[in-house]
């Protein structure tokens, strides 16, 4: 299926080039026999920040195991920042869905946070070394990034859902990745989290230009910050910006089926008439 | 009670073993895998048992049962969590044919040695001879060794297992290599407090360091530290009072550790201590 238009990419650093974060041709997934998508073509700009929406089982989180090269495409090419699937897991900051700690989990935030700089290391940290402040002074400017030096050094089972967020945000942010993949960050919170949490990311796309990939169940919430979306349903997907992709005639084409897109009188858009997941897949495309 | 050899020996085997015990243990209780532990524990008397029987070196039955223990659990992986039924039953049964082998061994050895069993049940800590003590310092130090140079890593995987394999953190690998030093660790103890007791100090000190720091490499050298304090109290005790048996003197010491870190959490801050219990907090 083909994209809907094309949005020109947002003012960038000086000196950068113009590369895609993420580029999907033709791109089919498979898992235990089942055909997820097939022909799933997509395009996300260095700095955009895009969404990831459709029903249940539509495959979004496949389609994250996909970029992440944890599930090899079963037609179709990918390319991840550039290089194969699974090629540049440095460059990827990673926000896996519904995660969250246990109230026994004693372990303060900032640790976690460290954990996703130096946790692949072997060994134990060693205070003495220059590399050891150079860590934690990285660090220390994630948690003041995400806002969250207030409560980083309290053990992280006994933070709130949406302070869990914040540091899980940070952790994934420390390595300086290229592209941010978040797993339905906004889940478990309440409505002002999920805008607070919503405005972060736009700001973090912003100041630290990064890609963002951010599966979310309700686009309202995140509306106002989005570049683009990508919608996958019906064992297909449309890309796009939201004003173009979440309209009556879209979606209809995408899911097979009369949808019908309605704005609330307070801008919120509400989507009618989708079918109840397990959705059956298979040849509906086109 | 210097002066005595074996009081020597069981103060340095015991020191190296309570640190690889302190420092393995703070992960098990991290990980949640105490079962496993307890597992490990019915496998050591088995193996050693067996051992026995067939006429070969006990502490080589009893290792070789626990490492292969900790690597078969592992190798069950994720179902080893999910299907506490199933394990359980295989311990026992385990447990059982120990059992079995007991009953051959004491019936067939015409001298009446049953001292086998009652000494892989309850440790031997006053009758390690200078080899004894040699391996015991060895290994003890091979399994801090090991378990330091993969604590970065295990610590990522055991509270974040998807991120750390999305960065490439062998986080299967890690749970299988870890399940075989708490095998190695597991028969170590058993030496010094037994099958029965090994658990205590495998979780004990470890739970101590949990309540007591909230830094994950304070809390692996605190653990660390109170185990093998456990053992030198335990130990003295035991020399001071002969008719107090070490292992049970060194079990009481762990958790008497955990007791007062369990009272010096709820006097700091005795409404969140109480709020933590209602929310069925264990660690």
């Amino acid at each position: 299926m083909s994209r809907l238009g094309a949005l020109a990419p947002r003012a960038k650093p000086a000196g950068a080039a113009t590369s895609t974060a993420v580029a999907f041709d033709r791109a089919a997934a498979r898992l235990g026999g089942r055909t997820i998508w097939s022909d799933v073509s997509l395009t996300v700009a260095e700095g955009d920040f895009v969404a990831v929406l459709g029903p249940n089982g539509a495959g979004k989180s496949t389609l994250i195991n996909a970029i992440l090269g944890l599930l090899p495409l079963a037609a179709g090419t990918a390319s991840v920042l550039g290089r194969p699937p699974g090629d540049s897991k440095g460059l990827i900051g990673y926000l896996p869905q519904r995660r969250s700690f246990d109230t026994g989990t004693r372990i303060r935030g900032v640790d976690l946070v460290r954990l996703g700089l130096d946790g692949a290391r072997w060994g134990v940290p060693l205070p003495g070394l220059p590399s050891h402040k150079r860590d934690a002074a990285r660090v220390g400017e994630v948690i003041e990034l995400v806002g969250a030096i207030g409560y980083a050094r309290q053990p992280i089972g006994e933070l709130s859902g949406g302070e869990q967020q914040r540091l899980l945000i940070a952790q994934a942010l420390v390595r300086r990745p290229k592209l941010l993949l978040l797993d339905e960050p906004l889940d478990s919170l309440d409505l002002p989290n999920q805008a607070a949490v919503a405005a972060l990311v736009r700001r973090i796309c912003e100041e630290e230009y990064v890609a963002v990939l951010l599966v979310a169940h309700d686009i309202n919430p995140i509306l106002g910050y989005l570049d683009r979306v990508v919608y996958l349903a019906g064992g297909n997907a449309i890309e796009g910006a939201p004003q173009e992709v979440i309209t009556s005639e879209t979606l209809t084409r995408l899911y097979g089926a009369p949808i019908e897109v309605l704005r609330a009188s307070d801008g919120r858009l509400v989507v009618v008439g989708q079918p109840e997941a397990p959705f059956v897949h298979g040849d509906r495309h086109g | 009670m210097f002066a005595h050899e074996f009081m020597r020996h069981a103060l340095i085997a015991g020191s190296f073993v309570g640190l690889a015990c302190g420092l393995v243990g703070y992960f098990v209780v991290l990980r949640a895998q105490v079962f496993a532990g307890d597992a490990l524990s019915h496998v050591a008397f088995t193996g050693a048992l067996a051992a026995a029987v067939l006429g070969l070196n006990i502490l080589a039955g009893l290792f070789a049962a626990t490492i292969l223990g900790g690597i078969i659990m592992g190798i069950l992986g994720d179902k080893a969590r999910a299907d506490d039924v199933t394990i359980g039953s295989l311990f026992a049964w385990t447990l059982g044919l120990g059992v079995l082998f007991l009953t051959i061994f004491t019936t067939q050895d015409s001298a009446g040695n049953g001292t086998a069993g009652v000494r892989v049940l309850f440790g031997s800590i006053f009758g390690l001879s200078t080899t004894d003590v040699r391996n015991a310092v060895v290994l003890a130090v091979l399994a801090g060794a090991l378990l330091l140079a993969i604590a970065r890593p295990l610590l990522f995987a055991s509270l974040d297992t998807a991120v750390a394999a999305a960065q490439g953190v062998p986080v299967r690998a890690l749970g299988l290599v870890f399940l075989a030093l708490l095998g190695l660790v597991s028969a170590q103890a058993t030496q010094a407090v037994g099958a029965l007791l090994l658990l205590g100090l495998l979780a004990a000190p470890a739970g101590a360091a949990h309540r007591l720091t909230t830094r994950p490499y304070l809390g692996l050298a605190l653990s660390a530290l109170f185990s093998v304090g456990s053992i030198w109290i335990g130990l003295t005790l035991s020399y001071v009072f002969p008719t107090l048996p070490p292992s049970s003197m060194i079990i009481a010491a762990a958790v008497g550790v955990y007791v007062l870190a369990l009272a010096t959490t709820a006097a700091r801050d005795p409404s969140a201590f109480w709020l933590r219990q209602a929310n069925g907090n264990v660690a």
